[in-house]
């Protein structure tokens, strides 16, 4: 028996309406094995949260170019936690000033991939965390 | 409280955990099951299938919306969606996005949707799809839609693990008509062309009803004729219709008796499914390592048949 599939959400929230970069990495993790629910542009916190809870996924991935990430992140984060999946983790994609990276972390996201990252790398971090 | 507990009471999490179990066939999983089963059974399972492309999800999601709010009074049913997406056979791994066209139903506490990729499977389900859906019956949801891979050739898993088929086309997607190509015209209770707001739609009809009083010439018995009605999924329109026409399907199925013809069907073939397996494991267990070799030895130095292997192989 093989090792159990990782479930990864990934989610566009807020207004921004580039979701290339989204597309790329969804298809570079369905690659390295991963299920990938893929939620499309203009999530909401809420919506977001919710779809976590009912695929029961592992991780998700939020991208985020419109700058908005400190008021979107904890509040995702908060929200998984309102329903009792604080121990899904998250990582960050996107726009994200370096001077931003080490709150997001303190938040608990487990890694921010500016443009051009690595998708290899996502999915290696992805894998690392999750089978361990 | 155990997982099944939860899941009877209303806690949504335990669902989405519980789920988990039953996809990965864990021990938890199965025992689950056992509990649940028999609270399960009462349910309309509605299957949704057709080629991609067709707007099986946004049907799927006006269907919901519909379900959730019926215009001719009866009460709002708990809708669950099981959306299955193929796994690549190269890498193991799947695109879930059926959910990307259900937004409307964001926030409904009355509805839970589950996506689900085939993970080998060849019919247009998952393997575990069946048992997903029982685990849903169980919770309480009084409707569950299960849009399939699309894929078009042999989409039989569908025909059997739901009471009423949906197969959806769309104009323009080719000279041929899909379904009829694929022959998946066979398993359609109901036959749905969508984008019926795009050129060809009324052709696409015309040639869907031909075919279908080919198939189903009058011989004075009682049988389904599928309807075929139009919608246009994005903006709903011929939906409530598409919910009549389900309606009445299931009305005739409880008349007929062909409610309990189909249950009987899905738990046969659930049952069998998992005895071939179980038998297949068991036979496994019994023979050494060593021995399966030798006897595939023999078979590759063509000292003996494929036949002749299986009678040693067998106790």
């Amino acid at each position: 028996m093989t090792e159990r599939k990782i479930r990864v959400l990934i989610a566009k929230p807020g207004l921004d309406g580039h979701d290339r970069g989204a597309k790329v990495v969804a298809r570079a993790l369905r690659d390295a094995g991963m299920e990938v629910i893929y939620t499309g542009l203009r999530q909401t916190p809420e919506m977001i949260a919710e779809a976590a809870l009912q695929e029961d996924v592992d991780i998700v991935g939020l991208s985020i170019l419109s700058g908005a990430h400190l008021a979107l992140v904890p509040r995702v984060i908060e929200l998984l936690k309102a329903n009792g999946q604080e121990q899904v983790k998250i990582f960050v994609g996107g726009i994200i000033p370096d001077e931003d990276i080490p709150q997001l972390k303190g938040m608990g996201v487990t890694g921010v991939y500016g443009p051009g990252a690595s998708t290899q790398i996502i999915a290696a971090d992805i894998k690392q965390l999750i089978y361990g | 409280m155990t997982l099944s507990s939860s899941v009877l009471s209303g806690d949504r999490l335990a669902l989405a955990r519980l789920l988990t179990q039953v996809e990965n066939d864990t021990l938890v999983g199965r025992h689950a099951l056992d509990e649940l089963f028999p609270h399960a059974g009462k349910a309309h399972r509605i299957g949704v299938t057709g080629a991609p492309g067709t707007g099986k999800s946004s049907l799927v999601n006006q269907l919901a919306r519909y379900y959730r709010r019926p215009v001719d009074g009866a009460a709002p049913c708990r809708v669950a969606i099981v959306a299955v997406d193929p796994t690549s056979p190269f890498t193991g791994g799947a695109i879930l996005g059926d959910r990307v066209r259900m937004r409307d139903l964001a926030g409904d506490p009355g509805v839970f949707i589950r996506s689900m990729a085939t993970r080998g499977s060849l019919g247009g389900l998952a393997a575990a799809t069946t048992a997903v859906v029982q685990v849903f019956d169980a919770a309480g949801f009084e409707v569950i839609m299960i849009e399939t891979v699309g894929a078009g050739q042999a989409e039989v898993d569908i025909a059997r693990l739901a009471h009423t088929t949906l197969v959806v086309e769309a104009p323009g997607l080719g000279d041929d008509i899909q379904a009829i190509k694929a022959g998946i015209l066979e398993i359609a209770d109901v036959l749905v062309v969508n984008k019926a707001d795009q050129p060809g739609a009324e052709v696409t009809e015309r040639i869907l009803r031909n075919m279908l009083e080919l198939a189903h010439p009058a011989n004075g018995e009682r049988f389904w004729l599928p309807p075929i009605l139009s919608t246009v999924a994005t903006d709903g329109r011929g939906v409530p219709d598409l919910a009549a026409a389900i309606a009445t399907h299931r009305e005739f199925l409880q008349q007929t008796g062909g409610w309990h013809v189909r249950e009987r069907l899905l738990l046969q073939t659930e049952m069998e499914t998992i005895l071939y397996a179980a038998l297949v494991s068991r036979w496994r267990a019994g023979i050494s390592e060593e021995d399966y070799h030798r006897i595939l030895t023999e078979l590759l130095e063509r000292r003996i048949s494929p036949y002749q292997a299986v009678e040693r192989l067998l106790p």
